[in-house]
């Protein structure tokens, strides 16, 4: 395998949830670099594809890979998922929060990735929330609290970010500065999948739409061009 | 035909529908020849007429422990073959298992108000079988409270082998605890050992019984299958879009 | 303890002890169950000594029972679960730290009341210390075999009766043990380390069990 090569392959990816199709055959490739953005409508399964590209969601058929990656992890043990959940305990500080998690997650950097290596403290100043470090989480806002969970994205370096919806409970200056670190992280060599409504000025994109075919006959099409 | 092509739902319909009026005929049989010899063995000369309660209580008892050993191996067939008739011969084998052992547990109280001047004795035995029925209630309670049924398998076959690596250990526990507390006034049980005449009613029962366990499961796992398509035909009338594929369209890089 | 286990152990210990204080409800509990029962059978002393190992070792397992149910639906419903599943570190493991953190925090306290609670059924020092033994060696097992019963549950809203209907059969032989090891050292029918020993053996399987089980459940739980 080449160093630095590193690309999340999907191969005819095929998911049930609650016994019901979600969707079938679906295949894709993303590179080192570039951002997959899944659009489509509601309930059409964007949450379903990043819970299954978190490994949460079991596989019904197809594989899953990250080639260039570290060959003893599953592609998900690489990953960072920033759902619609905080994770954030509100009985533990923020610090305390963070600190946990920058022990807990195994770091990941497989050769060509860059994962930047901020330490609790500058995470938290960086994303504006410093001077919240010694309080209970329970006192964030809504925002705060976000951004509190995006920052375990940069504590634990790992090249796959898997982001639904990112942009929620944000305001314009937080998205934006959310976005700089999305293309950060691009350009370090990681690789970002990111479910939204709304357009996202990133570097490299790649869009995966998701659409409802005809129940009876299902459509089998390439993702990648 | 491989014995391995049943998996598939719909060939498994097919051979039930042939087989299983082929096996009620049998069954049917037995039962009539079992219950003919019955009640034609010999008295017992110590129990008199109630010793012809055993040949339902033995036969139902040892059910419900093979019930049990076909839902562990379900349960395996689940976790490690992800084979989708395991699952279902689990979920309909245990209220077949909390029947076989209900009525174990119900002749034989009525056996021993007669034999020990009680319903309830807390013999090793019948505790025994008392926590199996438990845990059978305990398994059809936990696949009722889910919705979805490949979750609620998943959860029960990890439950029941759970419970099948423990029931020995129950088994072992009860019997140890059962030595400390020897009531006095319990009958041995398994005194003189069976006579001939006494011992063919009991096998033929004993195949009766089994031919019965078939019959019901299969039958119930008709049901059970019927049942999943059922559902998965309202799920796809309430979601008249779905299941969708995902057309996916790629877009070069900008 | 590696890092990232140490990391986990004092999260949780953290939490049990800043939300609610659950290590006191469950001695609360334990003494209302243990108050309550002399109001059933009666307020004769020598019989409560009889049978007052039973009475604390019943209280310490609906004690446990009852705390067990936010054992790990706390951490799913927050998503931090899903997040544990992700985090390159083996999940039975996992599971075998948040059950003892979880021993300590509501498990430990359970043990250290127990002799306090035997003066009120005239315990003799003997047997208090026996109980209390046996107790300090069986309890982690109930915490054990209870986080199957956590588990299969975490995803139902209700699940803590179900819990308790799933874990009791399997943590009778816990129980006969326990309770008849703590007899032994009173009016020894026989020696206390025969059965004291099967106890610390229960303990050990359920230390494998319990979480390899528990954390199968876990991964087809997550959805």
């Amino acid at each position: 395998m080449r160093s630095g090569f590193l690309k999340l392959v999907a191969e005819n990816l095929t998911i049930d949830r609650g016994g019901r199709r979600v969707f079938q055959d679906l295949s894709f490739a993303v590179e080192r670099g570039e951002a997959l953005v899944v659009t489509g409508a509601n309930g059409i399964g964007k949450s379903s594809l990043l819970r299954t590209l978190a490994g949460l969601v079991p596989l019904a058929a197809g594989t899953l890979r990250l080639d260039g990656g570290l060959p003893d992890l599953l592609p998900q043990e690489q990953a960072h998922y920033f759902g619609h959940q905080d994770a954030v305990k509100p009985a533990l500080s923020v610090s305390e929060n963070l600190q946990f998690w920058q022990s807990f997650a195994a770091p990941c950097e497989p050769d060509g990735f860059d994962g930047g290596r901020y330490t609790p403290g500058e995470a938290l100043e960086t994303l504006g929330i410093g001077h919240t470090a010694h309080l209970p989480a329970a006192y964030l806002s809504a925002g705060q609290r976000r951004r509190l969970s995006l920052s375990r994205l940069l504590i634990t370096p790992r090249p796959i970010w898997l982001m639904d919806e990112p942009t929620s409970a944000l305001d314009k200056a937080s998205e934006q500065q959310l976005l700089g670190l999305m293309n950060t992280h691009l350009d370090n060599g990681g690789v970002v999948v990111t479910a939204t409504h709304t357009d996202l000025a990133l570097n490299q994109i790649r869009t995966l739409h998701l659409q409802a075919g005809d129940p009876g006959k299902l459509l089998q099409e390439e993702a990648m061009s | 035909m491989a014995f391995w092509d049943y998996a598939n739902p719909t060939r498994f319909l097919r051979l039930v529908q042939i087989v299983l009026p082929w096996l009620v005929g049998l069954c049917v049989i037995t039962f009539a020849v079992g219950l003919y010899m019955s009640f034609q063995a010999p008295e017992d000369y110590q129990q008199g007429q109630t010793i012809r309660i055993m040949y339902i209580h033995v036969p139902a008892a040892w059910l419900c422990m093979m019930c049990y050993t076909v839902m562990s191996l379900s349960s395996i067939g689940t976790l490690v073959w992800k084979h989708p008739l395991a699952d279902v011969s689990a979920k309909s084998a245990a209220p077949i298992g909390a029947a076989f052992t209900f009525m174990a547990l119900l002749t034989g109280s009525l056996w021993g108000k007669p034999m020990w001047g009680t319903y309830w004795v807390w013999d090793a035995r019948l505790t025994s079988v008392l926590v199996l029925l438990i845990m059978y209630l305990g398994l059809m309670t936990l696949w009722r409270t889910m919705d979805d049924p490949i979750k609620a398998g998943k959860a029960a076959a990890v439950l029941t082998l759970v419970g099948a690596l423990n029931l020995p250990i129950i088994k072992f526990s009860v019997d140890w605890w059962n030595t400390l507390h020897q009531p006095a006034s319990v009958v041995r049980l398994d005194g003189p050992t069976i006579h001939p005449d006494q011992l063919w009613p009991l096998l033929v029962m004993a195949i009766a019984f089994t031919l019965l366990f078939l019959v019901l499961h299969l039958m119930a796992m008709r049901n059970e299958i019927l049942r999943r398509r059922v559902r998965a035909l309202r799920m796809r009338a309430a979601s008249a879009s779905h299941p969708g594929t995902a057309a996916a369209t790629a877009q070069p890089a900008e | 303890m590696s890092g990232w286990a140490m990391a986990l152990f004092k999260r949780d210990l953290r939490l049990s002890v800043r939300i609610g204080g659950s290590a006191l409800v469950g001695v609360l509990f334990f003494l209302a169950v243990v108050t309550v029962i002399p109001f059933g059978v009666g307020p004769d002393l020598n019989l409560l000594a009889r049978i007052g190992p039973a009475i604390l070792w019943i209280g310490a397992l609906l004690a446990t029972l009852l705390g067990l149910d936010r054992l790990f639906q706390a951490d799913r419903e927050d998503g931090t679960l899903d997040l544990m599943m992700m985090s390159g570190r083996p999940l039975e493991l996992v599971v075998l730290v948040k059950c003892l953190a979880h021993w300590i925090a509501t498990g430990l306290p359970l043990v250290v009341a127990a002799p306090l609670l035997g003066v009120f059924l005239n315990l003799d020092p003997v047997s208090m210390g026996a109980v209390t033994a046996t107790l300090l060696v069986g309890t982690p097992a109930l915490t054990l075999i209870g986080a199957i019963g956590a588990s299969l549950t975490v995803s139902l809203r209700r699940g803590g009766l179900l819990l308790a209907v799933l874990v009791i059969p399997l943590a009778i032989p816990v129980l006969i043990f326990g309770v008849s090891s703590a007899d032994a050292a009173i009016h020894d029918p026989v020696p206390f380390l025969t059965p004291f020993l099967i106890l610390c053996a229960l303990t050990l399987i359920a230390a494998v069990v319990g979480p390899v089980a528990s954390a199968a459940a876990l991964r087809f739980s997550s959805d």
